[in-house]
C-alpha cells in the first residue's frame, strides 16, 4: 500500500473561536516568508499555507507522518509567538487520505460556515498559486490541489449546493425572480429607507431592475437614496396611488401600524390590469397587512417568511452536502489509486504488460508471413524477442526501483507513465 | 414494420416520461438530453408509422378513432418540441410526453381496422374540421403542461413552503405568458374546426346544428366556452395568472373527454 505522506494541520471557525483565529492568520505580508520557512524543514517536502478570516490550514508531504504534524504544530505557534498549551487542544491534524477528503470538504465549500458559499474556493485557488509560484509545491500536492478544484466544480454542477439563496436579500431577489420574467423591465418601488432595503434594491438592480422609485416621510432621505439608486424620489402622501406602478414593493418604515391596506394594493393590481405584484415587508412593527396576500397575483413576504425561505434553504444545502460527500469520496479513493500508481511495482508491471503486448502484436505479425518456419524457429523467435526486451528494461526497472527509495521517486515514476502512456 | 414503428414510439414517449422525471428529480443535464434524443426517436418512428399507415389506407391520418388518436398524439409531440425549441423550458417534457404517450395507449385499444374515407361530398369540410381540430387540441396540451407547472410554482410562492419544485419551475410570468401564447394559437384553430364540424354536420345531415349526440357535443362545447373564457378574458378582462392556468387544466382534460366520446 502506497502512503501518500500528506498531512494537514489547522484551525477553523467551528474549533476555534474568533480572538484566537485571527491571531494565527497569516498576512499578505508574511505568508511567503512562512511558506518559505516551512520548505526549509528537512522533514517536509512540500507544503502549502491557506489562511482566510475561517481558517488558517498548512497542508504538506512529509517524510514522517507523526512528526511532521508535530513539526507544523510547533511551527504555527511559534511563528506566531503562543504558547504550544493554549493552542493545541484547538488543533485539527488529518493524515494521508483524510487530508485529500479534508481538502476536497473544504473546496467544495462543505467545510464553510454558510455551506455552499463560493468565495473559498478562490481563497484556495489563491493559496495554491501563491505557493506554487514559490515552488513548495511538487508533483503531489500540484496534483492534490488541481484534483480539488476539479472535485468542487463537479460538487457545484451535480448538486444544488450553491443553488439557493441564503440571505434575506438574495432570498428576496430569488423570488422576485420566480414571479417575474426578467426583471429588466420592472419596477421596484422602497417605501422607507432601512438599510436592508437599500441592500436588496441594490441587488435588484445589480439583476436588472432599471426603474427605482423611493418615497420616505422625510423627503430628503427619499431623494438622497433615490439618486444612490438611480431612481427618483416620491412624496411620501402620494406613494399609494402611484403603487400600481410598482412591480416589487420594499416596505420598510418604522410606522406603528400597517400604512398598506388591503384595499390599496386591490385598488393598485386593478389597476395594473392583474399584473402580478410582489411585496416585501421588511418592517418590525410591519407596514403591510397580512391580507394582502389572499389577493390574486399578489404575494407578500415579511421579514420572518423571508427568514423561513433562508433557514429552509440552508436545510436544502445541507441535504445537498450528502450529495456532496459521495462524489467527495468516490473522488478521494481516485486519488488515492494515483498515489497508488506512483508506488514502482505496479508502474514496473504495467510497464512490462505494455512491452510484452507490443512484442506479441509485432511478432504475431511477423510469423504470419513466415509459415515456412518450423515449430522449433517459431519458438526461437519468441525467446529472442522476449530477452530483447527483458535486457532493455532491466535497467530501467533496477534504477527505478532504486529512485522511488529517494525523494525523487515520484518525479521519475510520473515521468514513465507519462512517456509510455500507462494512465490510459 | 408498421407494428414495430407504432411500438417504437409509444416506448420511446414511455422512457421519455420516465427520464423527465428523473431529471425533475435528480437534475443531472445528462438525462434531460437523453429524455430529448429519446422523444426525437419517438417521433421519427411515429411519423414513419403515420406515413406507412396513410400509404396503406390511401387518405390522411384521421378517419377511424384510431387513426385520429395517434395523429393527436404525433400533432402533440411536434407542437411540444417546437416549444422546447423555441422556448426552452427545461421541465416542460415531465407534463406533456405523458399526456402524448397516454394518448398512444389509449389508441392500442381502438380498433386498427382501416376504413374508408366517409364517401361524402363534403370531402373538404371535414378533412379541415378533423385537422384544425387536431392542430388545435395539440396547442391546448402545451398550455395545459404550462397551466400545470403555473399552478405549482404559484401555490409555492402563494403559500411560502418553497420546496424542491420552487428551485425547477420557471417564473410565473413566463409561464403566464406562455399559456396565453398557446391558447391564442389553439382556440381560434380549435373554433374553426368547430364550426366546420357543426356546418358539415348540417350540411350532411340537413337538419338542425344539435342533431348530433348530445351527451358527446356536450363537453366539447364546455370545453370550447372554457378556452374562450380564457382567451378573451386574458385579452380583455385582464384575466392572469391562476385563473388563466386553472381555465388551461381544466379546459384541456374536459375537451380530451370530448374527443374520447365524439370521434
Amino acid at each position: 500500500m502506497a502512503e501518500s505522506n500528506l498531512v494537514i494541520v489547522g484551525v477553523n471557525h467551528k474549533t476555534t473561536p474568533v480572538e484566537l483565529r485571527e491571531k494565527l492568520a497569516f498576512t499578505k505580508g508574511n505568508i511567503e516568508e512562512s511558506t518559505e520557512k516551512l520548505g526549509g524543514f528537512p522533514e517536509i517536502d512540500e507544503n502549502l499555507i491557506i489562511s482566510t478570516c475561517n481558517r488558517v490550514e498548512i497542508y504538506a508531504r512529509v517524510n514522517d507522518v507523526d512528526r511532521g504534524i508535530d513539526r507544523l504544530k510547533q511551527f504555527i505557534c511559534e511563528f506566531h509567538d503562543i504558547p504550544f498549551h493554549t493552542l493545541d487542544k484547538h488543533f485539527y491534524a488529518f493524515r494521508e487520505e483524510e487530508t485529500v477528503q479534508h481538502l476536497f470538504r473544504v473546496s467544495s465549500s462543505l467545510d464553510s460556515m454558510v455551506v455552499g458559499e463560493s468565495q473559498i474556493l478562490g481563497q484556495v485557488k489563491d493559496a495554491y498559486s501563491l505557493a506554487k509560484s514559490l515552488q513548495t509545491t511538487g508533483l503531489i500536492l500540484n496534483q492534490l490541489f488541481e484534483k480539488a478544484f476539479n472535485v468542487a466544480k463537479k460538487v457545484r454542477d451535480e448538486t444544488g449546493i450553491a443553488e439557493s439563496a441564503v440571505s434575506i436579500s438574495s432570498a428576496a431577489v430569488e423570488l422576485a425572480r420566480k414571479i417575474f420574467d426578467d426583471l429588466e423591465n420592472h419596477t421596484v418601488m422602497l417605501v422607507g429607507t432601512g438599510e436592508m432595503a437599500e441592500l436588496a434594491a441594490k441587488h435588484l438592480i445589480t439583476y436588472g431592475v432599471k426603474t427605482v422609485y423611493v418615497a420616505s416621510r422625510t423627503y430628503e432621505r427619499a431623494t438622497t437614496l433615490a439618486k444612490t439608486l438611480n431612481g427618483s424620489a416620491l412624496d411620501f402622501e402620494h406613494f399609494k396611488s402611484e403603487l400600481h406602478k410598482a412591480d416589487i414593493v420594499i416596505s420598510s418604515t418604522a410606522a406603528p401600524k400597517f400604512i398598506i391596506e388591503k384595499s390599496v394594493v386591490q385598488e393598485a393590481i386593478h389597476r395594473r390590469n392583474n399584473r402580478p405584484m410582489f411585496l416585501i415587508d421588511i418592517a418590525v412593527p410591519r407596514d403591510i397587512a397580512p391580507e394582502v396576500n389572499d389577493l390574486e397575483n399578489v404575494y407578500l413576504y415579511d421579514i420572518d417568511d423571508l427568514q423561513n425561505v433562508v433557514n429552509a434553504n440552508m436545510e436544502e444545502r445541507e441535504k445537498e452536502a450528502e450529495v456532496a460527500m459521495e462524489i467527495i469520496q468516490s473522488e478521494v479513493s481516485k486519488f488515492n489509486n494515483w498515489v497508488e500508481s506512483l508506488d514502482a511495482v505496479p508502474t514496473i508491471v504495467e510497464l512490462r504488460k505494455r512491452a510484452e503486448a507490443v512484442r506479441l502484436q509485432e511478432i504475431d505479425k511477423t510469423l504470419k508471413k513466415m509459415t515456412h518456419l518450423s515449430e522449433e524457429d517459431r519458438n526461437n523467435l519468441h525467446q529472442m524477442t522476449s530477452s530483447i526486451i527483458n535486457k532493455i528494461l532491466h535497467k530501467p526497472t533496477v534504477n527505478l526501483k532504486k529512485k522511488t527509495q529517494t525523494s525523487e521517486g515520484r518525479t521519475y515514476l510520473k515521468a514513465i507513465r507519462d512517456l509510455f502512456h500507462l494512465d490510459d | 414494420m408498421k407494428i414495430i414503428t407504432f411500438n417504437i414510439a409509444m416506448v420511446s414517449y414511455f422512457l421519455a416520461s420516465l427520464e423527465y422525471f428523473l431529471f425533475l428529480i435528480y437534475r443531472r443535464p445528462l438525462v434531460s438530453t437523453l429524455a430529448t434524443g429519446t422523444v426525437v426517436v419517438g417521433l421519427l418512428s411515429h411519423t414513419m408509422f403515420i406515413g406507412l399507415r396513410s400509404q396503406e389506407t390511401g387518405h390522411g391520418p384521421y378517419t377511424t378513432s384510431f387513426e385520429v388518436a395517434v395523429f393527436l398524439s404525433w400533432l402533440v409531440v411536434v407542437v411540444y418540441c417546437f416549444t422546447h425549441w423555441k422556448y426552452k423550458i427545461k421541465d416542460l417534457g415531465s407534463f406533456v410526453i405523458p399526456v402524448a404517450f397516454l394518448i398512444l395507449l389509449y389508441a392500442t385499444f381502438l380498433s386498427k381496422e382501416v376504413v374508408q374515407f366517409p364517401d361524402t361530398e363534403f370531402k373538404v369540410l371535414l378533412t379541415l374540421h378533423r385537422t384544425l381540430s387536431i392542430i388545435g387540441f395539440a396547442a391546448f396540451a402545451i398550455a395545459f403542461g404550462l397551466g400545470v407547472m403555473y399552478l405549482i410554482q404559484e401555490k409555492q410562492v402563494k403559500s411560502k413552503k418553497l420546496g424542491m419544485m420552487y428551485f425547477r419551475m420557471p417564473s410565473l410570468e413566463s409561464l403566464d405568458n406562455l399559456i396565453y401564447k398557446a391558447v391564442t394559437v389553439g382556440f381560434p384553430l380549435f373554433t374553426l374546426g368547430f364550426l366546420t364540424g357543426s356546418i358539415w354536420n348540417f350540411q350532411e345531415s340537413e337538419s338542425s346544428l344539435f342533431s348530433m349526440d348530445m351527451i358527446s357535443i356536450w363537453p366539447l362545447i364546455i370545453g370550447w366556452v372554457l378556452y374562450g373564457l380564457v382567451f378573451f378574458g386574458r385579452k380583455g378582462l385582464g384575466w392572469r395568472g391562476k385563473k388563466v392556468a386553472q381555465g388551461s387544466v381544466i379546459g384541456f382534460v374536459t375537451v380530451m373527454v370530448s374527443i374520447i366520446l365524439h370521434v
